[in-house]
């Protein structure tokens, strides 16, 4: 099933340009606009954890509830999910971390079949 | 370039430097590949074109934000909301941009302007670890080095996700594809829980995310990201404190 912002162009280009868009302005801000000044120092300890502060927020309902099971919990994807976060932490290797989960899964998913 | 001496800035051309560079990203592609391709698969299984998919790549050029947006798409987020979060993602760049001016900010406007299009956390990260190792450096060293590294990189993304896009229809049918970007997402952050200041950060995101789940279109999401933002730049503080006395 195609979600309706995929099928609808207009929605789709609007999410694609207002990323990109976004993004750029983050990128150019100081190097173009701002130039050498210096942010605070809270504010750069801020930033340095975007990606930690968003991410983990972002799969969590995914994990805890996933649409593909009409967000019933299920055993397969919350084990594929603690894998790939032991791996992660244990070999510090994303690669490594996004095998383990993804044969976990595959492995989950068909004992439950 | 002899092996054993460490790149003499006053000696190398910035054509040598411009290929060093080359050769030091190289390493970071072992990703690019894998997740630029996935990005196309995922992209096409959710019903993109290949030519919207690699829109993505091209426009956005992040992957983690693109993945976001995946995810947001396929939950039926609103088109706000997806825009925000997954610019959120990419705060950092904000960052890597203060952290670049110092040795790229006097570059000609249109150098910056293409410079910041291409800041990613591969160009930030061996930028400003060579920029530090290379203090004779001048502009024309720096701009030769930056654009050296960002080639593979970013050339690479475009190619590996229109490779997913083209040849990811060829998968079986049945895939838990609606599982793949989660996974994704734990391997990329898993191997960063090294500090108890990024495992703060990430227990508030969960948390938050989870217990603000109520709030209209998951913008708990966001209000837990900037609280998950807080906790970890003190727990920062606290941990620099107590190592300090």
């Amino acid at each position: 099933m195609v979600p309706e912002i995929i099928a609808n162009k207009t929605q789709l280009w609007t999410v694609i340009l207002g990323l990109g868009i976004g993004t750029y302005l983050l990128r150019f801000s100081f190097l173009g606009l701002i130039g050498n000044r210096a942010l605070p120092p809270m504010a750069q300890r801020m930033l340095r954890y975007t990606p930690m502060a968003v991410i983990p927020g972002l799969v969590a309902p995914a994990i805890a509830w996933p649409t593909a099971t009409g967000g019933e919990a299920d055993p397969a994807r919350l084990l594929a999910a603690l894998v790939t976060v032991a791996v992660g932490i244990g070999s510090r290797n994303t690669l490594a971390a996004m095998l383990a989960g993804v044969v976990t899964l595959a492995a989950g998913l068909w004992l439950q079949a | 370039m002899h092996p054993d001496t460490p790149a003499d800035p006053s000696f190398a051309s910035t054509g040598a430097i411009f290929r060093r560079g080359l050769l030091a990203s190289l390493p970071f592609t072992v990703m690019i590949l894998p997740f630029g391709a996935l990005f196309g698969v995922l992209a096409t299984a959710q019903g993109m074109s290949v030519a919207e998919a690699m829109a993505f790549s091209i426009v956005v050029i992040a992957g983690a934000s693109q993945f976001a947006a995946l995810q947001l798409m396929q939950e039926g987020a609103p088109i706000a909301l997806i825009i925000l979060t997954a610019t959120a993602v990419n705060l950092r760049m904000a960052m890597y941009s203060v952290a670049l001016t110092p040795h790229l900010g006097q570059a000609k406007l249109w150098q910056r302007a293409l410079i910041a299009y291409f800041l990613v956390d591969q160009s930030y990260v061996l930028g400003a670890a060579e920029y530090a190792r290379q203090p004779l450096w001048g502009l024309s060293e720096k701009l030769a080095w930056y654009f050296g590294v960002i080639s593979p990189v970013c050339g690479l993304w475009y190619v590996a996700t229109w490779a997913g896009a083209t040849f990811g229809r060829a998968l079986p049918a049945g895939l838990p594809l609606d599982f793949i970007v989660p996974v994704s997402f734990l391997a990329m952050v898993s191997p960063l829980l090294r500090t108890w200041a990024h495992r703060a950060a990430a227990a508030v995101s969960v948390g938050g995310t989870l217990a603000l789940w109520w709030m209209p279109y998951s913008s708990g999401l966001l209000v837990a990201a900037l609280a998950a933002m807080i906790v970890g730049a003190l727990v920062e503080i606290h941990e620099e404190k107590r190592r300090g006395a």
